[in-house]
């Protein structure tokens, strides 16, 4: 693969990297100041990766996604008001504060599924994706998920019905090396995920995920694929959880050197060298990200002045007609 | 006589219409295409031959994948039918149905939702023994996002089984396997019974038996017992189960002043201990007896014959219960 890039799409892939990146330190200041009190699973470490993977998509293929999904949402493309509302329990929210951080759901930015449940996100990708292929529409879904969610069944079962019908689907896995407090090696035996799509007869690659231009082409490339009918791909991104399972939590189980280790690989400062080494200016760069910070105070105000939901939305949505009192 | 049908052919017909009428109606399921003889039971017989393995799919045995690809497909539009093979496997997809197809509509906020049929058959009586007879019904009734429904008779499957296919939630749609055979006079094409509408199968005055699936057949066979005793019973076929019709059932109880829920599913926490609580809220004062419940033994279901009919509830004793309800004193 050559890893060259349009100039447009290198600073597309910043500006979301920064979306991701400003919004995730907006809500860690939230919570800091005691604004905000809800269960926050932060992406520090992993705004690159879906950044440059969303950048290779389009805005109604299909996502779907997990707890830890802020970056894969505000990458593909959810607005920020509304997603900021949601994860605050507001009125104003995507799913009317009823579904929450863990369950963003925003099919104008092919948000369909945000799931809880580890795994379980990879059987219903496969749906969209056979939806598409029968249409015959051209869209791709993509489905993300962590490295501890590869040694669930739900994941076995998918990948082999993903290649049986070669279904227009990405699986990719973001290998933050961690599922909540257990380290890769102590639980999988194989010390690659890529290995398992070899084992479903799958394409399969593996790729740095803080490797802007590659991680895209990769994506890049795993899309023109499935468009072309040519089947599913497995990608596992190697990244890092650069802080606890969720915000606030103890992480002392990871081990002080791996840390600092990893820090060095921080996909932020990392990118920005990559943008002034492709010619793009201090002031440029500088320039885009204050103008997100603007957003990101913008959306903290509008989910602050939105409403709580009343108790009525709790009759609504159960089926189709509301149900009785 | 005009033409009969069985509840096999017309869940067969049911789907056909439906997946003529709608591209987005697919089938998927272990064994259903034609390939493998269209379905175990041959619920899907002929349909490959119309509609292509696009939208009738042979799949792996794979339960949480094939509930996960219909609710998926269910999200961008479509109105899949996901077949688990028996009742006891959808254990293994459990997940996928209480966690994802019954929440989504919910934690959207509206903005999505799962139309989708879980077709799966199980029943008490076939030799089948523990692992592949259980009536689960209560289970799914107690999720919120759920709708259930149990045909009794051919004419009721076909109805029953387009409504669902049409309903916008997700809808667990229950076969018994010892009523595949069972005939009824053929209610013609685009035949449809509304889901949340129970049946008064047969009317009475001095007792209520509400019930659903076999066990109405039992229940007619009592009430026609018990004429001969001079008791007159009502028997309310339930249909759907969850959310159920209360109003015919309140309404049948206040004539009757009497009430016996009947299921082959276990008596412990079923669906009889919600309907007998909810008839004693409403109609506390005017009953002329308890409200009572017969279900299935507290056990697994037994393999050998005379253990599984000692399982099964006893007809003997539903007549005795509406008999003790009679003549009950206070
Ligand atoms: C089926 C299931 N089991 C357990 C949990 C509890 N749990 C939440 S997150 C998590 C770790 C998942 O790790 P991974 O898949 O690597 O994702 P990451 O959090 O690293 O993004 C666990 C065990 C869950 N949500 N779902």
């Amino acid at each position: 693969m050559t890893e060259t890039i349009d100039r447009d799409k290198l600073r597309d892939i910043y500006t979301r990297t920064m979306r991701v990146a400003r919004a995730d330190e907006k809500f860690r200041s939230l919570l800091m100041t005691g604004k905000l009190a809800v269960i926050y699973y932060t992406v520090r470490g992993q705004e690159l990766v879906s950044a440059a993977a969303m950048a290779a998509l389009e805005q109604d293929d299909y996502l779907v996604t997990t707890y830890r999904g802020q970056h894969d949402q505000i990458a593909k493309g959810v607005p920020l008001n509304p997603l900021f509302a949601e994860i605050a329990g507001k009125v104003g929210g995507t799913c009317r504060g009823k579904g929450g951080s863990m369950h963003i759901t925003h099919p104008d930015s092919g948000v369909m599924v945000t799931t809880g449940v580890v795994g379980s996100g990879l059987p219903i990708a496969n749906g969209l994706a056979l939806a598409s292929q029968n249409r015959g529409d051209g869209k791709v879904t993509i489905v993300c998920f962590g490295d501890g969610a590869t040694n669930i069944g739900a994941f076995h079962e998918a990948m082999n019905m993903a290649q049986l019908w070669k279904l227009p689907v990405i699986f990719l896995c973001q290998n933050n090396r961690y599922g909540e407090h257990t380290a890769f090696a102590d639980h999988t035996k194989v010390d690659s995920i890529v290995t398992r799509a070899k084992a479903y007869g799958m394409e399969g690659v593996k790729v740095d995920g803080n490797d802007a231009i590659l991680m895209y082409n990769t994506t890049k490339a795993a899309v023109d694929r499935a468009r072309a009918g040519e089947g599913p791909t497995l990608i596992e991104a190697m990244c890092y959880r650069m802080m606890g399972h969720f915000f606030g939590a103890d992480f002392s189980y990871m081990p002080k050197e791996h840390l600092a280790e990893m820090a060095a690989e921080d996909p932020l400062p990392r990118l920005r060298q990559l943008m002034l080494d492709h010619q793009f200016s201090e002031a440029e760069l500088d320039a885009i990200v204050a103008d997100l910070d603007v957003q990101m105070d913008a959306a903290a105000e509008f989910a602050a002045n939105s409403p709580l939901p009343g108790p009525e939305e709790i009759r609504k949505d159960v089926f189709e007609e509301e149900i009785a009192a | 006589m005009s033409a009969q049908i069985t509840v096999t052919q017309a869940i067969n017909r049911a789907i056909d219409e439906a997946m003529a009428e709608d591209e987005g109606v697919i089938l998927l399921g272990e064994d259903v295409a034609a390939k493998q003889g269209g379905g175990v039971f041959k619920i899907s017989a002929g349909l490959t031959e119309k509609y292509g393995e696009n939208r009738v799919r042979a799949t792996p045995i794979s339960e949480q994948a094939i509930v996960g690809a219909c609710v998926g497909a269910a999200l961008a539009g479509f109105r899949p039918i996901a077949e688990i093979m028996l009742m006891n496997f959808v254990t293994v997809a459990m997940d996928q149905i209480v966690n994802h197809a019954a929440k989504l509509r919910f934690m959207s906020g509206g903005q999505t939702h799962v139309p989708l049929v879980l077709r799966t058959t199980t029943g008490v009586g076939v030799g089948f023994g523990g692992q592949h007879s259980d009536m689960l019904e209560a289970w799914f009734a107690h999720v919120p996002g759920l709708k259930v429904v149990t045909p009794s008779n051919a004419a009721d499957a076909q109805g029953l089984m387009r409504a669902a296919i049409a309903c916008n939630d997700p809808v667990i749609f229950i076969e018994n396997i010892l009523c595949y055979g069972l005939k009824s006079d053929d209610p013609g094409p685009g035949h449809i019974v509304p889901l949340g509408k129970a049946a008064v199968t047969r009317e009475g005055s001095d007792c209520s038996i509400i019930t659903y699936g076999r066990t109405v057949l039992d229940a007619l066979e009592i009430a026609e017992r018990l004429a001969g005793e001079g008791i007159s019973v009502e028997v309310i076929d339930l249909r759907t189960i969850a959310p159920y019709d209360e109003a015919t059932v309140t309404a049948s109880v206040e004539k009757t002043g009497r009430a016996l829920v009947l299921h082959e599913a276990v008596k412990q926490y079923g669906t009889g201990a919600e309907i007998a609580s909810r008839l004693n809220e409403k109609l506390f004062g005017k009953l002329k007896a308890p409200v009572t419940r017969i279900g299935g033994a507290f056990s697994a279901v037994p393999m050998a014959n005379a253990l599984e009919q000692a399982w099964i509830p006893n007809k003997d004793a539903i007549a005795d219960a509406v008999r003790t309800a009679m003549n009950w004193k206070g």
